[in-house]
């Protein structure tokens, strides 16, 4: 089986079984949201507040509940799996892409239904044009984050505590993506140009997804 | 990419010389002189903690030796050539590996997908083990029983030249452990290897050519 074809037939089977466990349909999705809610509790019945917030709220949000989404597939991991897959001839580096187009979708998925609850709650003042750019940005952004949860959950693979550990790996490390994400909106509020944040978040997907590649084999051998 | 069938980079050897292995700094296995021709079945016997589950996973290639060498149907273990015997290799451990939140049958379809197999392959399977009524049932709601029939399915679909067997009896009725034994046959009837570990040495006694029966990590006696 060719590389592309394992990496697809474990994103296809990865969706089937958070289709039936719903692990971010209900679980991590709902209390995102009530995280957008608590937020204007917090500054009384301020609307014009409220509505600048929105945006820096939603990435906040984002970010720290979407670390679950980008983590999820370290906590259903475990060795036997793992050896499963290698006995299988799976290659590392197509489980790594694999989890990386699964991933992805889920994580584009619960960002854009936080984003439009997040339009319904705040009502900020959204630019003209603004759905596309926002999408790309998104897009890109959930891709590295995935990519950065995958690779974190593989260096973290057979220790103690690994999701505390991998958390702890992805915050630093999600920097360039939260702020080429968080100011693709913001340089279409203020007119400036967002191909700069867009290619930021282009080099750091791609850097990840090189680094996810090239590690998997040693990181999967490491991990037994 | 192999197909399935390709063993054409495959050998037949599978030989420790002097092999040890540690786990997280702990020395499990000391000095171990194996050979398994195709054909054979070896058993493994020992108390626990005695390293055979993790003589198993050297054979399986999926750990290195620290001490001596080995060899895997033809490849170093610890050099990249594993990675094109490791798909000839068939483990069943002690604890079933499913995956939970699919059907018997979606894991055997994944399987067979992952190895390039005929998915035509997995009716026939099923009903060697006994499951063909069960195929819809999800993994977290088999029983231990069905699991270790679909792990045996997995095998018959997979037919490796190297199967590796871990406590594979305990837990199972008469039909299940006639399941076992019919995969042993056919593995050694293409030619393969079969190493079966277990604490009970009259599970190996009745099975295989040779007992070799490890103590603390080490070969104590070879009947």
């Amino acid at each position: 089986m060719s590389f592309w074809a394992q990496a697809v037939e474990i994103a296809r089977v990865d969706l089937r079984v958070e289709r039936r466990l719903g692990d971010i349909l209900r679980v991590v999705l709902p209390f995102a949201v009530v995280g957008l809610l608590v937020f204007p509790l917090a500054l009384g019945v301020d609307l014009s507040a409220i509505s600048l917030i929105g945006p820096a709220v939603f990435w906040a949000v984002g970010i720290l509940f979407g670390m679950q989404v980008a983590l999820r597939q370290a906590a259903h991991d475990n060795r036997e799996r793992r050896d499963l897959y290698a006995l299988l001839g799976v290659d590392p580096a197509a489980r790594f892409v694999g989890r990386t187009i699964s991933g992805s979708v889920l994580m584009v998925g619960f960002l854009v239904v936080l984003l439009a609850a997040m339009i319904v709650l705040y009502s900020p003042r959204l630019p003209e044009g603004w759905p596309i750019p926002v999408i790309v940005g998104l897009f890109l952004t959930a891709v590295g984050l995935t990519e950065l949860g995958t690779l974190a959950g593989e260096v973290t693979a057979g220790l103690r505590n690994r999701t505390a550990l991998a958390s702890l790996i992805i915050v630093p490390l999600a920097l360039p993506l939260v702020i080429g994400g968080s100011q693709t909106l913001e340089s279409l509020a203020r007119d400036t140009g967002i191909l700069p944040w867009l290619l930021l978040l282009v080099a750091t997907d791609l850097a990840l997804a090189v680094a996810g590649v090239a590690m998997a084999r040693p990181l999967e051998e490491a991990s037994r | 990419m192999l197909s399935p069938d390709d063993t054409s980079l495959v050998g037949s050897n599978t030989i420790l010389e002097g092999a040890g292995a540690s786990l997280g700094g702990r020395s499990i296995l000391r000095g171990l002189d194996v050979e398994i021709s195709p054909g054979q079945v070896l058993g493994v016997a020992g108390p626990n903690g005695a390293g055979k589950t993790t003589l198993l996973r050297l054979l399986a290639t999926l750990i290195s030796p620290d001490q001596g060498s080995g060899f895997v149907l033809g490849a170093r273990l610890g050099s990249p050539d594993v990675y094109d015997v490791r798909r000839f290799i068939g483990l069943m451990s002690h604890t079933p590996v499913v995956i939970a939140e699919l059907t018997i049958r979606e894991n055997l379809e994944h399987a067979a997908r992952l190895r390039g197999e005929d998915p035509k392959r997995i009716d026939t399977a099923l009903r060697v083990v006994g499951l063909a009524g069960a195929a819809e049932t999800r993994g977290d709601a088999c029983s231990f029983g069905m699991l270790r029939r679909t792990e045996a399915a997995r095998l018959l679909i997979t037919r490796p030249r190297l199967l590796l067997l871990d406590e594979a009896f305990s837990g199972l009725d008469v039909d299940a452990q006639e399941l076992i034994d019919a995969l042993i046959r056919r593995t050694i009837e293409q030619e393969g290897a079969v190493v079966m570990v277990s604490h009970d040495e009259a599970h190996l006694i009745d099975r295989a050519a040779r007992v070799m029966t490890l103590s603390a990590g080490r070969l104590e006696t070879v009947t």
